[in-house]
């Protein structure tokens, strides 16, 4: 479906296009008038610390997107708390220590990890009690269970 | 005058719908013998004035008629055709008149040709599948009527989300509305066995067919909208526990957990009151599905429709149907026995381990996915995301993966590990051996590491079914099973492997600069402008070399689209045999430069390759199923006729 322009009209729309493109990105987005903060698209030298501030990035809510988090949002507030993630962590702040700092500035809705708290406790008590009621039906079923007369095998698969 | 004509049509198709509910109601009782003859045509017809409806929204969104209101909403008028008709359902009302067309023209199949079941449960099957249709039609019909005319009619119309334009869309929810309204008739099937207290191995067969369509479609919607989601929102992820994901996923594990308990009864005749009762929740699933989409309830890319009074009128539907199923059952679980015994150890109770297990995930899942709801309700927002579902699903997903590997090697009824504990050390093996490996190369990656353990061992125990048999003689159901069972593993190792493996490279380069992302060199060629019929772009071209062999191009780009005015970054992919690189064009930075993104995903389409993998393994038990019915009803039509001949 991609149109292509003859190669010579390519050229100059691309000179064109790279001489407007600064006023583009200023009148196209205009969340974006202020250059993205540095980090926000820039990964830290260190391995190990990028991977911690990803983990990190990647369960924190983007609060101007819908269901994204802000590892995954080219909103300029996620870029900024990239940023401000990856500058911390870079200056030796326990990935937990910034989601607190996180959580005490925007609320619980900014983390994707629920804390347990008065309100959230029965979030990680259902899967013991899911498990508790399984074994309960199991040894019911089970427990005074004697296979029926012989039959024959069916051939079934789903 | 089309837009009208689709209306008319879709009354009469609600009229019948209340015709086949009454007449079947009352063909149920000793003197309504004479309704009978009404009930199975009416749904017939029912389902064609449905389709004829449907049409008459295609045509005039085909037509681009802005004097439709939904029309003049969603489809300006130059955008190209494909998007015309996919718009007609990638909005609120079209998607609502597919999933009653779809009804209906399911409801007239069954009418057609379902024969197996007494005539009194087919009778009360319709009838429920009338009552449920019912509910659908008075929703189109007073809170979201397709056809609404507008006055003024408006020069042009308003666009559909950029996001939304994307062949994905055109095949992503209706997959999926497939699957709700199979499930639907699977509902109507288990009311109907419910109500004539008709519960045993010929309704789990004449049940198992929709449940399987059902399910194959929930697989490949699920799997199409993961890799929508992961080359369209140009971030690379697949999954993000999303409510909207989570609404397609519920369902499918449902069925999933229905089908495999469905095939016991078939085969056994036992897990009789379980069958029935996953046959309610599949579907109630299936609403909450729909409630949670529909209502806006949740926001999120996928909900396009806000409207809470709509949201009220699904939350009504959903209380009177689901509380209705559960009363229904209440009152007759007691006349429904669990049927036929089995020991601990044989396929049945793995079986009811795999259902227990889904039963779980699927419970926490609608856990979290509606708790945000309950504790705003307390005036405190929370997110429950990844970090909770991750983990949280894998205490029930780990041991059921485990019982996947043993369960098809058990015998019906009575077994001993004993029997196939010999056959059972080489995926042991392989467990160990790539779990070593495993913690070697992603060491601390809990999950992934658990994944890349389980799959291969999970990939050759599924195979073993198969071991010792002549392969001629294998029935299709089986090979389905096989195939299916070894499409888990393969999107299981897809999964971990993307997880535990993924690079990323963020930079900033200038044109004719090189970077690195895992194996890969590349270099940006030069940038572009490009144009589409909607659409302007900026692309890179992006020279691309694995380990320092012969150059690929991608071409990522940054799409402006005019109506309406949105940026989409258009993510560019190149597949390996071993993985994917994935590469997205941002914006231009200080000084010449332009953000890429580049990401190189070791073994990323394994994910969507073993959904594909589980949806044909579906497919081929469904053809065996279907064509062992048919060579079934031929004899006994046969039987029947020699029979009558010899009468004579």
């Amino acid at each position: 479906m991609t149109m292509r322009f003859p190669i010579g009209l390519q050229r100059a729309l691309l000179c064109l296009a790279i001489l407007l493109a600064p006023l583009a990105a200023g009148t196209l987005r205009a969340d974006d008038i202020m250059p993205p903060a540095p980090y926000a698209y820039r990964q830290l030298d260190d391995p190990a610390l990028e991977a911690k501030a990803q983990r990190l990035m990647e369960s924190i809510r983007c609060l101007t997107c819908q269901s994204q988090s802000i590892a995954d949002s080219d909103a300029s507030l996620a870029g900024d708390m990239r940023s401000q993630i990856r500058e911390r962590i870079a200056a030796g702040e326990e990935p937990e220590a910034i989601r607190t700092w996180l959580v005490e500035r925007y609320g619980d809705y900014i983390t994707y990890a629920p804390r347990v708290t008065s309100l959230t406790w029965p979030l990680f008590a259902a899967p013991l009690a899911f498990l508790a009621l399984a074994a309960l039906l199991l040894r019911k079923r089970f427990g005074f269970g004697r296979p029926g007369a012989d039959r024959t095998d069916g051939g079934g698969a789903a | 005058m089309i837009a009208e004509l689709g209306l008319a049509t879709l009354w009469l198709a609600a009229a019948l719908a209340l015709l086949q509910l009454i007449a079947g109601a009352l063909a149920l009782t000793a003197r309504g013998t004479g309704f009978v003859g009404v009930v199975r045509p009416s749904a017939v017809v029912q389902g064609g004035l449905a389709l004829l409806s449907f049409l008459a929204l295609i045509m005039v969104f085909v037509q681009t008629d802005l004097s439709v209101k939904l029309v003049a909403a969603n489809s300006p008028s130059a955008k190209p055709l494909m998007y015309k008709i996919a718009g007609a359902w990638a909005n609120h009302e079209g998607s609502m008149l597919l999933w009653v067309t779809v009804m209906g023209l399911a409801g007239g199949f069954v009418a057609l040709v379902e024969k197996r079941l007494p005539e009194r449960t087919m009778l009360a099957t319709l009838a429920g599948q009338a009552f449920v249709s019912l509910g659908f039609y008075a929703f189109l019909l007073f809170a979201s009527n397709p056809f609404e005319r507008l006055n003024p009619v408006p020069v042009e119309g308003q666009g559909l989300n950029p996001l939304l334009q994307d062949p994905g869309l055109a095949f992503h929810p209706p997959t999926l509305y497939l699957g709700y309204v199979g499930l639907s008739i699977a509902f109507s099937f288990a009311i109907g066995a419910l109500v004539t207290r008709e519960v045993g191995p010929a309704f789990a067969r004449a049940m198992r067919p929709w449940v399987l369509g059902a399910w194959i479609f929930l697989t490949l919607g699920i799997t199409a909208g993961s890799y929508w989601a992961y080359y369209e929102l140009g971030w690379g992820g697949w999954w993000f526990w999303d409510p909207v994901e989570n609404a397609s996923l519920m369902p499918w594990l449902a069925a999933t957990a229905l089908l495999h308990s469905c095939s016991v009864l078939a085969a056994r005749n036992a897990l009789r009151a379980w069958t029935v009762m996953l046959g309610v929740v599949a579907f109630s699933m299936s609403m909450v599905g729909t409630f949670l989409v529909r209502s806006g309830i949740l926001t999120s890319v996928h909900a396009f429709a806000v409207d809470p009074q709509r949201g009220t009128f699904i939350l009504a539907l959903l209380a009177i149907y689901i509380g209705g199923a559960l009363t229904l059952f209440a009152l007759r679980a007691g006349t429904v026995t669990e049927g036929e015994r089995f020991a601990v150890t044989s396929r049945e109770s793995a079986r009811v381990a795999n259902n227990v297990m889904l039963t779980g995930s699927l419970g926490i899942i609608l856990l979290g996915t509606l708790y945000p709801l309950f504790t705003e309700a307390f005036g405190e927002k929370v997110s429950v995301g990844p970090p909770y579902f991750n983990p949280m699903t894998a205490i029930f997903v780990v041991p059921m993966l485990a019982v996947l590997a043993i369960g098809p090697l058990l015998r019906w009824r009575r077994d001993s590990f004993g029997r196939v504990r010999a056959i059972l050390l080489i995926p042991a093996a392989l467990l160990v051996i790539c779990g070593v490996i495993a913690v070697v190369l992603a060491p601390g990656k809990v999950l992934p590491i658990i994944g890349l353990a389980l799959a291969p061992a999970l990939a050759v125990a599924s195979i073993l079914p198969l071991r010792g048999r002549d392969l001629r003689r294998v029935k299709l159901p089986v090979w389905g099973m096989v195939m299916a069972h070894f499409g888990v593993a393969v999107s299981l190792f897809g999964m971990a492997s993307d997880s535990a493996f993924t690079t990323e490279r963020l930079v900033a380069v200038r044109v004719g600069e090189t970077t690195e992302v895992g194996p890969w060199q590349i270099r940006l060629a030069r940038i572009e402008p490009v144009a589409g019929p909607n659409w302007t772009a900026l692309e890179a071209v992006l020279e691309a070399r694995y380990k320092g062999a012969a150059p690929v191009f991608t071409h990522p780009q940054s799409r402006t689209f005019w109506a309406p005015v949105q940026n989409t970054a258009e993510s560019a992919l190149l597949t390996r045999w071993n993985g994917q690189l994935y590469t997205v064009l941002g914006e231009q930075a200080a000084g010449d430069r332009w953000q890429l993104r580049l990401w190189w995903k070791p073994f990323v389409p394994m994910i969507w390759l073993g959904g594909v993998l589980i949806a044909l393994g579906g497919l081929l038990a469904l053809l065996g199923r279907v064509a062992s019915d048919v060579k079934r009803l031929v004899a006994r039509d046969k039987i029947a006729y020699r029979r009558e001949r010899q009468g004579r």
